[in-house]
């Protein structure tokens, strides 16, 4: 139908027609796939939500005298770092916590602050304390350090994220007689409440569903900045259920991105506090998808009613890693509030923003249209359905101390 | 007539009182609990709101406090921090007063403060801390 590339010279000279993912299915019910696909040269996705497996890597610079930190100890306003590389890179993670922070020993502990917190403040260009301290080497003989850093000293600062972009997520309830406190949120007993985090019919896999365009190498909208598909995200799991039209009926596919942290923004890395859970990085991730066969835009005109979620017990089931449900709902369904479960009208709510999504798939849209952001071939397919790729639990095995 | 929320607090020695019987029995004051700590042993909280005649009111008050009740009016406020919010909708469903709401057409969350009887779950709930209270 149409190239990358030669979509990418429509960009160029400000000629390409793009929509977003929500626009695509308006048109779609209007005029049909084959005509949208004729009209349409791109069509944006996107999604907004807690995503605990990100990260930035960094490099502050030597300090003279020079510092080893590897093998030390670093912590970032007194949220701890991974030290366990070079003499000035480290690694910092949403989830990581201050060693003194009270966590969960008055339940529900707040976490108020971590390692996400840090990241927003980071890149919103506020000054951080940074304390580390060495061992001490013959080439690298400071101890200790103390000094304010801040985004813009540093040599390096990428933000590298393992897994985003779950492919469909479970629906979380709560069916003990006690509140729970989760990743998923506040959980009322008895089915008090259900909690979802998609933005469904607009978010980036469930549009590809079958990964045919977005590819290791894809160039995404990421963080307010622009980063890439880096990899498949960790417990990509492609082989799950699916419905006629492709889609997973569970959590799926997944997608690790990396980017010039120093081009984001706050406003798309949010710092994010689960009571009673700990804290992460709410990540904004924008993805294009390019109309090269009419196959994509039937793919991608996919409604909210047509993706099921399975929705799972997080006091029993879920902790006890059992794999049952009880029952599916659709993304409709979702988000209109109320879903009924075991007869029962339960109030719904989403952890990821549909609103902050519908934002980013606006922007990037614009970014496209204004030939500020070309789309890239990607260099290699995210394992599919038909790869037989699974997640696999862990299989303990006993350790000759006898302990478990 | 007047309609107010006050916050009792019981000494853990009244707290088998039959004060809001009391309340309706005898000064003809009709109460809406908007949320209640009472445990026996301990020291207990009802946040009540009253409504009947001014001086029927002003009666009832001086009863509670002559029962040994410390009693004060509800100012406590929660407020919203539109900047923090991201409009996820987690507090939604938490909401017991249906204070806090989706517009299905800005996706935004808005916040209802006459509907708020200030029970503090959307603040823990939150995770962007964008639900404050006030004092």
């Amino acid at each position: 139908m149409r190239t990358i590339a030669e979509i990418n010279e429509k960009i160029k000279k400000g000629q390409a027609v793009v929509v977003t993912a929500e626009e695509l299915k308006q048109l779609v019910e209007t005029k049909g796939v084959a005509s949208a696909a004729k009209t349409v040269d791109v069509i944006t996705t996107a999604t907004f939500g807690p995503m605990c497996s990100s990260g930035i890597y960094f490099n502050i610079g030597h300090s003279k005298p020079r510092i080893k930190l590897g093998g030390g100890k670093v912590t970032l306003n007194n949220i701890p770092c991974y030290t366990g590389l070079a003499a000035v890179d480290l690694f910092l993670g949403a989830t990581a916590i201050a060693d003194d922070d009270p966590r969960n020993i008055i339940y529900p502990g707040e976490f108020k602050y971590g390692g996400g917190h840090v990241i927003q403040e980071l890149v919103a260009g506020k000054d951080i304390v940074l304390e580390a301290a060495a061992y001490g080497t013959d080439c690298y003989p400071r101890k200790y350090l103390k000094t304010y850093v801040n985004i813009n000293d540093l040599n390096e600062a990428v933000l590298f994220n393992m897994r985003n972009c779950y492919q469909n997520y479970n629906v979380a309830v709560n069916t003990s007689n006690e509140i729970i406190h989760t990743y998923m949120g506040i959980l009322q007993p008895n089915l008090g409440n259900a909690n979802f985090c998609s933005a469904g019919e607009l978010s980036p896999l469930l549009n590809d569903p079958l990964y045919k365009t977005i590819g290791i190498g894809t160039k995404v909208f990421l963080g307010g900045g622009v980063g890439y598909v880096a990899w498949w995200g960790t417990q990509h799991n492609p082989c799950v259920e699916r419905t006629e039209k492709g889609v997973p009926k569970y959590p799926a596919g997944t997608l690790s991105f990396i980017g010039d942290l120093k081009k984001m923004s706050s406003q798309w890395l949010v710092g994010t506090s689960m009571v009673g859970y700990g804290t992460t990085l709410s990540v904004g991730i924008g993805v294009p998808i390019p109309v090269t066969s009419e196959e994509v835009v039937s793919c991608a005109a996919i409604r909210d009613k047509d993706i099921l979620a399975p929705i799972v017990d997080y006091a029993k089931d879920y902790p006890q890693r059992e794999a049952s449900n009880l029952g599916f709902v659709n993304y409709a369904q979702l988000k209109s509030g109320k879903i009924t479960i075991q007869g029962k009208e339960v109030p719904t709510g989403s952890l990821s923003s549909l609103k902050k999504a519908r934002e980013i798939s606006g922007l990037l849209k614009k970014w496209i249209e204004k030939g500020e952001f070309l789309l890239s071939e990607p260099v290699q397919r995210i394992l599919s359905s038909d790869s037989g790729y699974k997640i696999k639990p862990l299989q303990e095995r006993k350790v000759k101390d006898g302990k478990s | 007539m007047v309609k107010v929320s006050i916050v009792v607090h019981f000494p853990k020695d009244l707290v088998g009182k039959p004060i809001v019987y009391k309340l309706v029995k005898e000064f003809n004051l009709s109460f809406n609990i908007l949320k209640a700590d009472v445990n026996p042993k301990d020291e207990g909280v009802l946040v009540l709101e009253l409504e009947g005649d001014e001086k029927d009111y002003q009666r009832g008050i001086k009863y509670l406090k002559q029962e040994g009740l410390r009693v004060q009016l509800l100012s406590k406020d929660i407020s919203m921090n539109e900047e923090r919010c991201v409009d996820c909708t987690i507090c939604i469903p938490l909401c017991p007063t249906q204070a806090l709401v989706k517009n299905s057409e800005t996706l935004e969350v808005e916040f209802i403060k006459e509907k708020c009887i200030v029970c503090g779950i959307c603040i823990s709930a939150c995770p962007y801390g964008a639900m404050k209270i006030v004092f």
